[in-house]
């Protein structure tokens, strides 16, 4: 009984149920996985665009400035 | 002047002579880094070393309360979640890693070593991994064991790693599976140290090397790196 | 040598001779363990993570006791899946893997010998106190000719592989065998088997208590930590398999990926589980061995991905690295 109450209280988003799955030709994914691999290729694109902090410090050390 | 005879060195001293100079101060922690590192990509490494933390931290907890403890306690079962986020987070910065580092072509300027190491850490965290599902005791445990013991089998290797033995399969999870990718990792975070970041490709990669200039492929010739010297 | 030049790199990358910035690494450390741990934790609590209780013997036999009196006279007479199997269990071939010359499971050897009739049924039995009708019947058994035993056996588990196979198939169930509601029983309509349904009715009892759970893993020492025969046993009957389709779990699921529940699972293994999808291996024998020399070949060859040519060259004709770099391009004269 204890254990059933600590599962239960233990998730906000239950996700104890059977897995919801995508089907694609013979390729057979749970939902949750395809959001994993989605969310690699977000983070991945996401890291090659977005810009990176600070861009004025190299630009003074490339210019031969004083790093602190 | 009279020139004093080399002292003989001991192993202690040849250890640490070679240690100092394959890796000076400045080199195992310099306080900069070349000027192109400048992506988020480069944060994947730090963040698969970040998850590799947290995963034996949590484990830690569990270790020290038993193989039983998550299965009957709110907390322990918390602990147990926290190492199961971060084994997906760890796979998760270690894939976005391997690929920012593939696109880099980082094996380039002598680091083919680095590349390897990065390698081998990503295939023993897969049966790193798989000792740790093996271990929960639970229907999962049951399920993963008695199933992937027929891949053991059919190579041997189920002859002396026995997938539904839990003491043994325990015993490779929390020591020796541990030991191997912190010691790959180790290595692997050396090597990087000691050869710098991969400068980047030229530009018109596709035909560099053959008429490309030189002043184009890798920057200013003169040396402007900190104090420490690093190159 | 024109192989050794084609493996050597034609690498024109130089030591880095140009600018540095300030970077605090130890700094990019702490707040990466700050933000992962952060994450890590915000998952715990979200979502926490799955716990499916583990299957007992003692439920397999509530839940399903024909399959369970199914699997234990297999057991007996020697031709369920474990007993089949051969190495490391046995020296049986029902499951051994070969490719060409390579026969790497028979050159291991039996390490972990289980016979199952022993291990299964005549052994568990034994432990019984106080049942001389029982004992009787191991008694007669083991006394019994090779010969005879395998009369009985197959004479008992026919009704009850023609029951087992009408309840996969949805076919009407046939009468021969029932499962008593008082007593919980299996009744098997055979002729001729001998000792064997008291054998059986004995071990169906025991394994309801607990008692051939507790067997199974006492049976050499009182600490134990090793499970395989509960677990080989509990995998030749339905109990498992039926559990992990409910969860998405079996080999042509993919579920070699996924995790009970809706959580995510092993996304990594997604390489190793495809092989087994797709032809020769989906219909092979020897399907464990193929995918593992072909994971082994992918593997050695992802780890010496600088020495090979073509692959190694790809990130410099699939520009990627422009969007990297292009703060260091834009700055760089010549570019």
């Amino acid at each position: 009984m204890q254990h059933v109450v600590v599962a239960a209280i233990g998730a906000i988003v239950n996700l104890d149920h059977p897995a919801h799955i995508i089907e694609w030709h013979f390729i057979k994914l749970t939902v949750s996985n395809v959001i994993v691999i989605g969310l690699m290729f977000v983070a991945f694109f996401a890291a090659i665009l977005l810009p990176f902090p600070g861009s004025g410090a190299r630009r003074e050390a490339r210019r031969g400035g004083d790093k602190s | 002047m009279s020139v004093s005879p080399p002292r003989p060195k001991s192993w202690t001293v040849r250890v640490r002579e070679a240690g100092v100079e394959a890796l000076p101060p400045e080199k195992l922690l310099p306080d900069g880094q070349p000027t192109y590192v400048a992506s988020w990509i480069y944060v994947f490494g730090v963040a698969s070393i970040a998850a590799l933390v947290v995963i034996i931290g949590s484990g830690t907890i569990l270790a020290l309360k038993g193989p039983a403890w998550w299965h009957y306690t709110g907390i322990g079962h918390f602990f147990n979640s926290i190492h199961m986020w971060a084994v997906e987070l760890f796979f998760f910065a270690m894939v976005v890693h391997l690929w920012g580092k593939y696109w880099m072509a980082a094996w380039r300027g002598g680091r083919t070593r680095v590349w390897i190491t990065g390698a081998v850490t990503f295939l023993v965290a897969v049966p790193t991994a798989l000792t740790g599902y093996v271990s929960q005791q639970n229907f999962d445990a049951q399920w993963i064991s008695t199933q992937a013991k027929d891949a053991m089998n059919s190579v041997g290797v189920g002859a002396f790693f026995n997938l539904t033995n839990f003491g043994q399969m325990y015993s490779y999870h929390v020591l020796i599976m541990p030991l191997a990718v912190v010691g790959l990792v180790g290595a692997h975070v050396l090597l990087v140290r000691r050869h710098g970041v991969v400068p980047p490709l030229p530009f018109h990669a596709a035909r560099a090397g053959a008429d490309v200039p030189a002043a184009v492929r890798e920057g200013p010739s003169t040396p402007t790196g900190p104090s420490n010297g690093v190159a | 040598m024109k192989l050794l030049s084609l493996l050597r790199s034609h690498d024109d990358t130089k030591p880095w001779a140009g600018r540095y910035a300030p970077y605090d690494l130890v700094k990019e450390l702490c707040i990466a363990v700050g933000v992962v741990a952060l994450l890590a934790i915000v998952f715990a609590v979200v979502f926490s993570s799955p716990d499916e209780k583990p299957s007992t013997i003692a439920q397999w036999s509530r839940q399903m006791p024909v399959d369970f009196v199914n699997t234990a006279v297999k057991e007996l007479d020697g031709t369920s899946g474990t007993a089949e199997y051969g190495p490391p269990y046995n020296h049986s071939s029902g499951s051994v893997q070969h490719f060409l010359f390579l026969h790497p499971q028979r050159w291991l050897g039996v390490s972990h010998p289980i016979n199952t009739a022993q291990d299964y049924v005549l052994d568990p039995l034994k432990t019984i106190p106080d049942n001389p009708a029982l004992s009787g019947a191991v008694a007669q058994y083991e006394a019994a000719p090779e010969n005879t035993q395998k009369g009985w056996t197959e004479a008992y588990a026919k009704p009850l592989e023609e029951y087992v196979t009408a309840e996969e198939e949805k076919k009407p169930l046939p009468s021969t065998v029932s499962v008593s509601p008082a007593t919980g029983v299996v009744n098997v309509a055979s002729v001729g088997a001998g000792p064997v349904p008291t054998m059986m009715a004995g071990l169906l009892s025991l394994a309801k208590s607990g008692g051939v759970d507790g067997a199974l893993l006492t049976s050499s020492q009182f600490f134990q930590t090793d499970y395989t025969k509960p677990l080989l046993f509990m995998a030749d009957g339905g109990l498992l398999d039926a559990r992990a389709e409910q969860q998405h779990l079996l080999g042509e699921q993919w579920g070699m990926m996924n995790e009970t529940g809706s959580y995510p699972g092993q996304v990594w293994l997604w390489l190793y589980t495809l092989w087994y999808q797709v032809e020769p291996f989906k219909s092979s024998a020897n399907a464990d061995l193929l995918v593992m020399l072909m994971m082994g070949l992918l593997s050695t060859l992802f780890i010496c991905i600088p020495f090979i040519p073509g692959i190694r060259s790809l990130p410099r004709r699939i520009p990627i690295h422009r969007l990297i770099w292009r703060e260091h391009y834009r700055s760089t004269p010549g570019a």
